[in-house]
């Protein structure tokens, strides 16, 4: 699936929701979910340090496409950041390069990116577009 | 002045009626009326204060000290009226020890540059506390870095409390100054800054009081702490951002050279040297922010209107019915539980990220601060990535309190 295809299906999926309660709780079984990085891989140069919390990413490159796994010390951060690993990881590096991101203000996540929560996401998403301009 | 909280003759004040005059705690938050409990991070305006405000730009406004015409008279008058307002708010002895400046920070900021030109050298050693905020500490070893001086921490137990056996041992006769907060905006510690004072004293050590989060909840008296510095920020007490307190003992001010250059700061100016005005104005180059000092002004006839003796009783009892409360829920760590409390409660919710919690409550319509709360030194000697930070003012009932502890509650069954 196409990164924009990817993006269209997660906002079906959360127009399902009622109301912000099972939109979080659905976000926080994701962040459980989410396989854990290796913890050889949560090194400092892979620290993406948020005011408020913690993000580990770790990008491989696989012929043409980029592989992401990331974690995060919150929950809901790493359910969204499960979110951005279903929609970038394994996707073209050019096409991760020049994405935009409309899935997150569409299913009233746009917060969670702002620099005030300076929860390590907004760095996150730039590192992973870092990536696939640099891999391209 | 039309405060809700009086009676008749202006005694007994109703604490329930109180938020009617703060127009901000009237909106909502996520569609739920507002619970908010992050005053430790900047307190909500009354009317009065805004009122003030507005009333200087729409009757009032010409710059201050220049002209010779009416209106910047008046301007002048409102604005040394806050100087005075503030001197005795702060009970200092003379408005010429009583500076305008943007903040607690940059109160500091000041002393730390001007003093520590002055007076640091290399070797010397500036002694802070384990519990000060980023702006009790950088500005210091930005000072200790040009001087070659060594900053020096009093170190504290697991209930975040100073340990003065370890203070005593650390001043010394290479100490120039010792700085320390009166109340701590992570924890909610009173700090024993009278015995500091008195002890530092005794060997000739001036000490700054960080007195940000104390100046909202108690009584502030210069001359009875024998403080060199005390440094507040208006925003805090009820008034505008951008304005804050800083006083100093005339003695260290007259001493200490300006810390910015500009225009009402100087006292004759030629290109070969330039002699400087007298204090306060030494101090307050620039035009200042006028706005700002008369909200300031409004603020403080607003807080002692009230009085800090009936606001410290009524945040006591919150703090106090918060703690019991807080401490039936399972898995509630309280982090900070000194003897001497400020209505400020830091804790963490076992298993669960400060972020998360915080998210949530947000959701409900609840506003407290999470994460490290410019303490990282602070956090780390905890052992906490950061807590859930709720402080109180004296808007706040115990209603506010229900909510935050049923936020979580809600917040634990959906995390965990």
């Amino acid at each position: 699936m196409s990164i924009n295809e990817i993006q269209d299906e997660i906002i079906e999926e959360f127009d399902l929701f009622d109301d912000w309660m099972d939109r979080y709780e659905y976000i926080i079984d994701l962040g459980k979910k989410l396989p854990l990085i290796d913890a050889s891989l949560k090194t400092e140069e892979r620290l993406i340090k948020g005011c408020q919390s913690l993000v580990w990413l770790n990008a491989k490159q696989e012929e043409d496409k980029i592989i992401f796994t990331a974690d995060s010390d919150a929950i809901i951060t790493k359910g969204i950041i499960a979110l951005l690993v279903r929609v970038l990881s394994n996707q073209n590096a050019k096409d991760i390069a020049e994405t935009e991101l409309y899935f997150i203000d569409k299913i009233g996540l746009k917060e969670h990116l702002s620099p005030n929560r300076s929860n390590g996401l907004v760095s996150m998403v730039k590192q992973m577009k870092l990536y696939g301009a640099a891999l391209k | 002045m039309t405060i809700n909280t009086l009676n008749k003759n202006n005694t007994i004040i109703d604490f329930e009626k109180i938020r009617a005059d703060f127009p901000l705690l009237q909106r909502d938050m996520n569609g739920k009326p507002i619970v908010f409990l992050d005053s430790g991070a900047s307190s909500q305006k009354p009317q009065y204060v805004i009122d003030a405000m507005n009333d200087y730009y729409t009757n009032q406004h010409a710059n201050v000290h220049r002209g010779v015409y009416r209106l910047s008279q008046e301007a002048t008058d409102a604005f040394e009226k806050s100087r005075r307002l503030a001197q005795h708010f702060i009970n200092a002895p003379s408005e010429k020890e009583v500076l305008f400046v943007s903040g607690t920070t940059d109160g500091i900021n000041l002393v730390a540059s001007s003093y520590g030109r002055k007076f640091l050298k290399e070797g010397d050693e500036v002694l802070i506390s384990a519990m000060e905020h980023h702006s009790n500490i950088v500005p210091w070893q930005m000072a200790c870095e040009l001087a070659g001086a060594h900053l020096k921490v009093i170190p504290i137990n697991d209930e975040g409390e100073l340990l003065m056996e370890e203070f005593d041992q650390l001043l010394n006769e290479r100490t120039k100054i010792v700085a320390v907060n009166h109340i701590s905006n992570s924890l909610g510690t009173i700090n024993p800054v009278k015995e500091i004072i008195e002890k530092a004293h005794a060997i000739g050590v001036p000490v700054l009081v960080d007195g940000a989060q104390a100046a909202p909840h108690m009584k502030i008296d210069v001359q009875a702490l024998d403080a060199d510095f005390y440094t507040f920020s208006g925003h805090k007490v009820f008034g505008p951002t951008g304005i804050g307190i800083l006083y100093g003992k005339e003695k260290w001010l007259n001493a200490m050279p300006p810390y910015k250059g500009g225009g009402d700061m100087i006292e004759t100016c030629t290109f070969e040297k330039t002699t400087y005005n007298e204090l306060p104005h030494k101090f307050e180059a620039g035009t200042p922010d006028i706005a700002g000092v008369i909200g300031l002004g409004a603020a403080i006839e607003y807080v002692q209107q009230i009085g800090h003796e009936a606001i410290g009783q009524h945040e006591q009892e919150l703090l106090e019915y918060a703690t019991t409360e807080l401490k039936k829920i399972e898995g509630i760590r309280l982090i900070g539980t000194a003897k001497n409390k400020a209505s400020v409660i830091s804790f963490l919710l076992d298993g669960s990220h400060p972020y998360d919690v915080g998210t949530i409550l947000d959701k409900l319509g609840i506003a407290v601060r999470t994460g490290h709360h410019c303490t990282q030194p602070l956090m780390k000697r905890l052992g906490v990535p950061g807590t859930i930070r709720a402080s109180f003012a004296f808007y706040n009932n115990k209603e506010d309190i229900d909510k935050l502890v049923e936020g979580v509650k809600r917040a634990k069954r959906m995390l965990s």
